[in-house]
């Protein structure tokens, strides 16, 4: 689009100066053409660097969005599904990631997810951010600098394992939270994006992967990596005590209503940014977000009241965000229409998950987030390949350039097993790379906290402070 | 002098309070407690699973009263704050053997 723009304007450019020469220079001189290219020359660099501050705003708003999900979206959210006496404890999960994954990934992180390597993870060529710089890099992203493109998958690999920690929420020692995330970011994340998004990645659909995965945001990477990896968690860790013949309600729906609208907002950077510039694919994939978010909030609703008599909040804002994991994958890919029906989809589907099937096999997903971020990720990464648009998103083009088709319905039938490809390796790394760090961090420093700490709750027992103080002495 | 103890809808309160001050009482405590009588308390939904709650939001009334007050705010209470559903609440009264104003070392009914 702006190149066209930027030939536009040379060819006026060129044809206004040909004008106003032909009269009194017929016998237009050398001098004078060399003079006409560089000031076109000149030009084309105004329009290209034009074009990249239009882009690095928008990249560096949404990096911005995109940490705005973590703390105080995720943190809020996640906050107020727990008892008021863990309520630090759960916040403090999120925020500390804020801290601990941006060292990581300025250390060596960034190297391993997006640095050359192999088809399954970098290596630690770009370690310490070496050749991490303003100069773009074409293969992700040609006209933004590299180090915003850094900055904004910092930003992802911040509130994946975030995400984990619903559910093991209420039991888990903060020693062995610290080291737990640590490891899975390195073992789980890296390789996982790497195989997606990585130069080389096994599974990268625009850089001619084995395997091409649609996955324009993270439904796989972040969400059904993180969901599987939160179910692996509450089986091995085990209920919390009390669970399920204890009511352990969420102490503040409030708190979770603020955090899940902030989430929405916050959603925008995430996918909309995913298109890593300015242009119409930020446009459809803000849009597929946003349709996506509305029908699944009244996919879950509808479901519940069905079910229940009665629409509930949380369950409003629990669809809500069930329908932007959904969409996530697909975003930047679908038409509005097809988003409304995966977020419509996404939303009866996880209230199923959360409802039925967790009460069915009685595990303690304490906040859902298998429920919500597995079961969304996975639908949504599996209908990514059914409604997959070239309209929308030209991805696949065969040798001479031609636009081939993209989904199952616009005749790519292999597109769904591409599909599930992806999401079955997401699974396959998400259950065994967790198990073995669970197995890792259990014998070294223990996962659970004391029967005692548990009773007495997170927010004394492993940050010495309470959320609520209340009584106000004179 | 007897101790009215008065367990009401939380709902209530202002109309309870409204025709106890009509009938001359001075002072009451306000407590916000949580129980349950007969009323087996509500159901509540979080995420399709369903938890009954049954210790439900009480306001507790508590004051000593000269003893010729004491009927006149007992029908000031049942007046006020009947519904005639289960979960109206109790009244409880009992005999109290002294009080004392800390301010002055008042006793008995003048302390109160």
């Amino acid at each position: 689009m702006l190149n066209r723009r930027s030939g536009l304007l040379a060819i006026l450019v060129l044809s206004f100066s040909f004008l106003c020469s032909f009269p009194t220079f017929a016998q237009s001189t050398a001098a004078n053409d060399k003079q006409q290219s560089a000031a076109i020359a000149g030009l084309q660099m105004q329009v290209a660097d034009a074009r990249s501050s239009a882009d690095n705003a928008w990249m560096l708003v949404s990096s911005a969005l995109v940490l705005m999900m973590t703390g105080p979206g995720l943190a809020l959210f996640y906050g107020g599904l727990v008892r008021k006496k863990n309520v630090l404890a759960t916040m403090m999960q999120s925020f500390i990631l804020m801290a601990i994954i941006s060292v990581l990934w300025a250390l060596f992180e960034y190297s391993l997810a997006f640095g050359p390597g192999t088809g399954f993870i970098g290596g630690f060529s770009n370690a310490f951010l070496r050749g991490v710089g303003l100069q773009p890099d074409a293969d992700y992203a040609a006209t933004i600098p590299l180090e915003t493109f850094m900055i904004y998958q910092l930003m992802f690999a911040i509130i994946t394992p975030g995400l984990i920690a619903g559910a093991f929420a209420e039991r888990m020692k903060f020693s062995a939270f610290v080291a737990f995330m640590t490891l899975w970011s390195i073992i789980v994340y890296d390789p996982m994006a790497h195989m997606v998004w990585g130069k080389g990645g096994f599974l990268n659909a625009s850089l001619g992967g084995r395997f091409p995965t649609l996955d324009f945001a993270g439904g796989t990477v972040v969400h059904v990596t993180s969901g599987v990896s939160a179910l692996v968690c509450a089986l091995y860790l085990g209920k919390r005590a009390g669970y399920p013949r204890q009511p352990m309600l969420p102490h503040s729906v409030v708190l979770s209503f603020i955090g899940a609208c902030l989430l929405w907002v916050g959603w925008f950077g995430f996918n909309a940014g995913s298109a890593l510039a300015a242009g119409g694919l930020a446009t459809s994939a803000f849009v597929a977000t946003h349709f996506g978010a509305a029908a699944a909030a009244i996919g879950w609703s509808a479901a519940e009241w069905i079910r229940n008599g009665k629409p509930s909040v949380l369950g409003a804002i629990s669809g809500a965000v069930a329908g932007l994991v959904a969409i996530t994958p697909a975003a930047g890919f679908v038409a509005p229409m097809p988003a409304l029906i995966i977020g419509l989809i996404g939303g009866a589907f996880c209230f199923f998950m959360v409802a039925k099937v967790k009460a069915r096999f009685g595990y303690d997903d304490s906040l859902d987030a298998f429920g919500v971020h597995g079961a969304g990720g996975t639908i949504g990464a599996l209908l990514t390949g059914v409604f997959a648009s070239s309209v929308v998103n030209p991805i696949f083009r065969d040798s001479s350039g031609h636009v081939l088709p993209s989904g199952l319905l616009e005749g790519n039938g292999r597109q769904l097993l591409n599909q599930f490809v992806g999401v079955g390796i997401a699974w396959l790394l998400g259950v065994f790379g967790t198990l073995l760090i669970l197995w890792i961090v259990d014998k070294t420093v223990g996962l659970r906290v004391s029967e005692d700490h548990e009773a007495q709750g997170l927010d004394l027992s492993q940050h010495g402070e309470e959320g609520y103080y209340w009584e106000t002495p004179a | 002098m007897t101790k009215v103890e008065a367990i009401i809808q939380t709902s209530k309160l202002e109309a309870v309070k409204d025709a106890l001050h009509e009938i001359g009482v001075e002072g009451m405590t306000v407590l916000e407690v949580r129980g349950h009588g007969r009323q087996k308390g509500h159901t509540e939904f979080y995420r399709g699973r369903e938890y009954t709650v049954d210790l439900i939001p009480k306001i507790k009334i508590e004051m000593v009263l000269p003893d010729d007050l004491v009927e006149k705010s007992v029908q000031a209470i049942v007046g006020a704050a009947r519904t005639g559903k289960i979960g109206d609440g109790k009244i409880f009264l009992t005999h109290v053997d002294e009080a004392i104003r800390i301010r002055n070392d008042e006793r008995g009914e003048t302390a109160l």
